[in-house]
């Protein structure tokens, strides 16, 4: 369901070529990287947060600059000299793959990217999360087996089992055996369970 | 049928109960949403407020648009003072109104944000020299359509932006070399925009200019005798006032359409008694300006077009708002002067200024300080009248909302800049003084817990939720003012840049206390202190028990590094100083030393510019205790200037002076790093503080390594010349970081290790962690140096041990040449890192976990088995065992390991871990314009139950326990009585 409406329009543009530079009077050297940021606002789900572009930052070489995304996605560095830099995506509830940027000195306008965690090359700068991040555990809905399964739960089972399975096992047992035990027990000095209780009432 | 035997039915009861214990301790894990701000709190800051634009618009909510220090830009609601949207910028200039723009990167960038949100709309790159102002102006009325131009000048270029899309309508380069524009007025008829300019130092340019095109209509150019020092105020509407390069002298320019005449003022003239750089006001209108000099505030009137006259002169501290116009004529401004414990906030008028339309008396918090700026803003009341009210930035860099004499709200924004943090704990409990916050009432009691059954089977609506929670964090006794058992609750002491001093509760973060520094605040002689650092300065123990802990604060008087320092001491319950001390020397370095004196201070040294180590507290009780350990203190210095790391030890006294508690440092040796292949990047050492619990590591196959523990042991990285600068400077080949470790005392390289194609940032801890740029890959990486000390490794067999035929217990010197053994690995990490930190617990045996600051400004808990040198692609059955994860190129990264969880900690500067009295608990504080705080249990928590814990199941299940035993002893007694009546 998530429709890529909008398709990729703009990669990398030089700004010492085309209709930029217009803008930029004098800038030899600069180049512009410029891009855009896709998140799929049908898949954003969660905890609450909108898929909304106004909190995404995006970063260049570590912090040296930061932008923020407009509202359709699109960010741009300008001046930036030529070499091999690296982009950084800051938005909260998603994974970004840093993006490897290359301005090339002696070709200008040729500029390559590459994310840099699977290294996959990208041939127009879009960026696209790699994953949503879930900051909190879920909590499971609440069921009779979850119950069951707890420590506490595991021990009425296991007392439940105790009370009802074992006497029918016993009855398997060959009543002699039994006998045996019992007059075992009888003769030990170890006070059975029952006559603790009822002295303890006496 | 014959019933189970009962001595088994007990043995099992019990054998269950273990069971069940055992497992209670795996059940926290990571946050659940629910669970939100129970041990966590998280407080949003902007810093100390510089410029500040009103927004009432008819209809939504009031709102005011800041722009601060810590480059913030912020949305408040002007009713609560609550922030609607915020963004930190890279280093700002300036915001102007109507659609929210702001300027920044020295006039570089030009963007516009949406109010309602703070969304940016749109972002526009321009051209400018670096070395000049930039000037930013918006246009204000609607001449050319709807669209409403901005006005960006700096240096000689001038442009002028669309405000709808951010589209370049026109530029212009003034052919004038050395030309600054000043100043860009707007004429209120037609549509021509004035620039004002000054080539060289003395020659005014004015340019008339037409707003559509960007075309010159009129240049005029006039010298002057003197040079003017640049500072120009538009008097009124056509008299410009300028300052000239003495500041003794001011030139009212006056145009009159096609030709400047000017004369000359001198200040003295005016005003007797001037003393300090006079500075002139910005914008004053309708004839009024004001001029400060270090004592005074200054109205001064035009008096046609040739002269001045003074109005009224303020005391200082007084400051004068920008001027706000009210009818088209008229223009309000405020002014607020100090009058004892009070403020006294003025409103005139312009075209009167000798009246005063409002005078109120506020009372303001005396550890605010003086105030500094005042932004007016008016408002129609009920009868049509005029109401003011003003945003206030005091000393402390708090902002207050003043209104009808009172003060509306205020926020602590001083907090947005903490320079350092420290703990202390919380008094004791007194005996008598009931704890226990019975609930009284059975019927809220039944209440409640009707209320959290609810919740735990899910029936409960959102606002049932709600009140759970606040049950929840009323009930968890968190935020009590004395000292708990696990020793959750403490106080965090901040020192802020403003020299302010406060604790916070780390139950809910509120301020227990804070204290304005005298020492620390700038003085009349135009002298800057700043506030270096906090150290716990007196913890009683047994002994003095019935003292209060102390606080010290380390400062500095001046700017420069020779500046001489400042101590104070403060209690840290009360937060009253208790001591403050200027000394007269300067502070280069301080060292906490381990040792305490009778009275339970912790010893200080100080050492100097001339490095002398001074000794604090001067007590002879410190000094003995400090002259017993001398001979084996050592300290070292790491200039990064001149590339070289120098060691040094103490002598007894100063050389050219008989004061007893100074100390002249000997030159033990020195690294110095060849400066054309490597520069200091960073240099750390171990956590003076730091508890570790054995030195032994049990490795797999029963062998024991045991690790080299020297508190001696600095961490250095350096990195080439041209790897220093930032990531697309260097080339791969040109770029490398050097990691050395080296002894403290003998100045020993224990372990040298070169990344080829590396460069900064980098932090260290015991073992040492570090994150860096590898340029081949790429990526961030982050490496782990392990050492270990060879020369006890014989110490395996156990007959050894007991017989005493072991080296355990010979003294460690630095002396011996160390047999180390140093193992290391590094591994991919994917973000770029602000801050690392690593858990701190009570005694050391919890795992450590990295606490990583993110670029993102969130922090990231990374278990320190990730970064082991010893993992390896394919551990043993034995390896696994011990807990050793295979290896992976990249250390992962688990969304529900990130501390701060769905929360940002805006321009994370620090992470700071303090050990609880629970060993398997840490406090972690961390801070950048935001305050975070949260408690962590690096391998959960094994030695005591959560919030999470059932005690009604653990009821239910003990009732349901006993009453199948009593079921079954009747069973049983019914059995055996039938059986005897058989």
């Amino acid at each position: 369901m998530a429709a890529h409406l909008l398709l990729v329009i703009l990669a990398v543009v030089a700004a010492c070529a085309g209709a930029a530079s217009a803008y930029q009077p004098g800038s030899a050297e600069g180049h512009t990287i410029a891009g855009r940021i896709k998140i799929d606002a049908a898949s954003a789900k969660g905890f609450g947060l909108p898929a909304k572009t106004s909190n995404t930052k995006v970063i260049l070489n570590g912090g040296q600059r930061v932008t923020f995304a407009r509202p359709d996605g699109y960010f741009a560095f300008h001046n930036v000299p030529a070499g091999t830099h690296l982009i950084e995506v800051s938005s909260l509830g998603y994974l970004f793959s840093p993006v490897r940027v290359d301005i090339s000195a002696r070709n200008p306008g040729h500029i390559q990217a590459a994310l840099t965690e699977n290294r996959r090359v990208l041939n127009e700068l879009v960026l696209e999360p790699l994953r949503e991040e879930q900051y909190y555990e879920t909590r499971e809905p609440f069921s009779i087996m979850s119950l069951l399964k707890s420590p506490m739960g595991m021990m009425l089972g296991f007392m439940v089992i105790m009370v009802f399975v074992m006497p029918k096992m016993m009855e398997n047992i060959d009543p002699e055996e039994i006998k045996q035990a019992q007059e075992q027990m009888r003769n030990s000095p170890v006070p059975s369970f029952s006559g603790l209780l009822a002295r303890a009432n006496s | 049928m014959a019933p189970p035997p009962p001595r088994r039915l007990l043995l099992l009861l019990l054998l269950i109960g273990f069971l069940a214990a055992a497992s209670l301790a795996t059940l926290a894990a990571a946050v659940y949403e629910d669970q939100v701000g129970l041990a966590d709190w998280h407080q949003k800051y902007i810093g100390k407020v510089k410029q500040a634009v009103y927004h009432s618009q008819k209809s939504g909510r009031r709102r005011v648009v800041v722009l601060t220090e810590e480059n913030v830009i912020a949305s408040l609601d002007l009713r609560s003072g609550d922030i609607i949207w915020r963004h930190v910028i890279e280093k700002n200039d300036l915001v102007d109104q109507l659609n929210v723009v702001t300027l920044s990167s020295g006039g570089s960038i030009l963007r516009a944000w949406n109010l309602p949100d703070g969304q940016m709309i749109w972002e526009t790159n321009l051209q400018v020299s670096k070395a000049s102002k930039p000037l930013l102006h918006v246009l204000s009325n609607n001449i050319v359509a709807k669209d409403n131009l901005v006005i960006v000048s700096s240096g000689r270029r001038i442009y002028a932006i669309s405000s709808i899309d951010g589209a370049i309508s026109w530029e212009k380069e003034f052919s004038l070399d050395g030309l600054e524009i000043k100043q860009v007025v707007q004429s209120p008829e037609s549509d021509i925009i004035y620039a004002i300019g000054l080539a060289g130092s003395s020659k005014l340019n004015l340019y008339q200019l037409n707003v559509k095109t960007g075309e010159i209509v009129k240049h005029i150019q006039e010298s002057f005798p003197s040079a003017l020092c640049g500072e120009t105020v538009l008097g009124s509407h056509n008299v410009l006032v300028a300052l000239d390069e003495t500041r003794s002298g001011l030139y009212l320019i006056e145009f009159k359409g096609e030709s400047i005449s000017y004369s000359k003022v001198h200040i003295s003239d005016l005003v007797q008694g001037l003393s300090g750089t006079v500075k002139l006001l910005p914008l004053l209108s309708n004839g009024v300006i004001a001029l400060q000099a270090s004592s005074t505030v200054s109205l001064l009137k035009l008096k046609g077009t040739d002269g001045l006259e003074v109005i009224q002169s303020f005391e200082h501290p007084a400051v004068v708002s920008d001027a706000l116009t009210i009818t088209e004529k008229d223009e309000a401004f405020a002014v607020v002067q100090h009058a004892g414990s009070e403020i006294e906030f003025v409103v005139k008028f312009t075209s009167d200024v000798s009246n005063e339309f409002i005078r109120e008396k506020i009372n303001i918090d005396q550890h605010r300080g003086n105030i500094q700026k005042v932004f007016l803003n008016n408002y129609i009341r009920t009868d049509k009248s005029h109401g003011f009210r003003a945003l206030v930035v005091m000393e402390d860099h708090s902002l207050l909302l003043v209104q009808q004499g009172a003060v509306v709200w205020s926020r602590e924004d001083g907090l947005a800049s903490i320079v350092d943090v420290t703990t202390s704990e919380l008094p004791v409990e007194k005996d008598g003084v009931s704890v226990a916050n019975v609930e009284h009432d059975l019927f809220e009691w039944l209440k409640g817990h009707m209320l959290k059954l609810k919740g735990t089977l899910m029936l409960a609506s959102t606002d049932e939720l709600a009140a759970i929670q606040a049950m929840r964090l009323k009930s968890s006794q968190k935020n009590k003012m004395t000292r708990d058992h696990n020793g959750f609750r403490k106080l965090i002491i901040v020192l802020t840049k403003a020299g302010k001093v406060i604790a916070l509760h780390t139950g809910d973060g509120r301020i227990i206390w804070s204290n304005l520094l005298p020492s620390l605040r700038a003085s009349k002689s135009g002298e800057m202190p700043s506030a270096l650092r906090i150290y716990q300065w007196q913890v009683p123990h047994h002994r003095v028990m019935h003292e209060n802990p102390s606080i010290l604060i380390v400062g500095k008087s001046g700017a420069d590094s020779a500046a001489p320092g400042v101590l104070s001491v403060l209690d840290s319950y009360s937060g009253e100083e208790l001591n403050s001390l200027r000394l007269d020397h300067s502070v280069a370095q301080i060292i906490p030393l381990t040792l305490k004196d009778s009275s339970e201070h912790r010893l200080q040294l100080i050492v100097d510019s001339h490095s002398r180590g001074h000794l604090y507290p001067r007590s002879p009780d410190a000094l003995n205790v400090f002259l017993h350990e001398m001979s084996n203190t050592y300290l070292y210095t790491v200039d990064i200037e001149k590339n070289v790391i120098r060691g040094h030890s103490l002598q007894k006294s100063c050389d050219n002076s008989d004061d007893e508690y100074c100390f002249s440092t000997k030159e033990l040796w020195s690294i110095v790093f060849p400066s054309d292949t490597e520069r200091i990047a960073l240099s750390e050492t171990r956590k003076m503080n730091e508890v570790v619990h054995t030195q032994a590591k049990i490795i797999a196959d029963q062998d024991v390594m045991y690790k080299y523990l020297s508190k001696n042991l600095v961490f250095v990285a350096t990195v080439s010349p041209k790897a220093a600068g930032e990531i697309g400077s260097a080339a791969p080949e040109e770029a490398w970081l050097v990691a050395y470790l080296i002894d403290a005392v003998t100045g020993r390289i224990l372990h040298r290790v070169t990344h080829h194609g590396a460069q900064g940032p980098v932090v260290s801890e015991n073992w040492v962690v570090y994150h860096y740029f590898n340029l081949q890959a790429h990526r961030f990486e982050m490496a782990v140096i392990e050492i270990y000390d060879q020369s006890r490794a014989d110490n395996k067999d156990v007959m050894k041990l007991i017989l005493g035929k072991h080296n355990l217990s010979a003294p460690i010197t630095s002396y011996t040449r160390p047999e180390v053994m140093v193992k290391s690995q590094s591994y991919f990490f994917t973000y770029s890192v602000k801050a690392i930190a690593v858990t701190q617990t009570a005694k050391g045996i919890t795992t450590k976990q990295l606490l990583i600051g993110t670029i993102g400004d969130q922090v990231l808990a990374l278990d320190k088995r990730f970064v082991d040198p010893r993992r390896s692609v394919n551990p043993t059955q034995q390896e696994k065992e011990e807990g050793i994860i295979p290896l992976t190129d990249a250390l992962p990264i688990i969304p529900t390991s990130y501390v701060t969880h769905s929360l940002q900690v805006e321009a994370l500067r620090g992470i700071v871990s303090i050990p609880s009295k629970l060993e398997s608990t840490t406090l972690v504080f961390t801070y950048g314009v935001d305050l975070f705080y949260t408690r962590l249990a690096p391998s959960r928590t094994y030695d005591s139950l959560t919030d999470e814990f059932s005690y009604a199941l653990l009821l239910i299940t003990i009732a349901a326990l006993v009453a199948a035993i009593v079921f079954t002893w009747i069973w049983s007694e019914k059995k055996e009585l039938s059986d005897k009546w058989r």
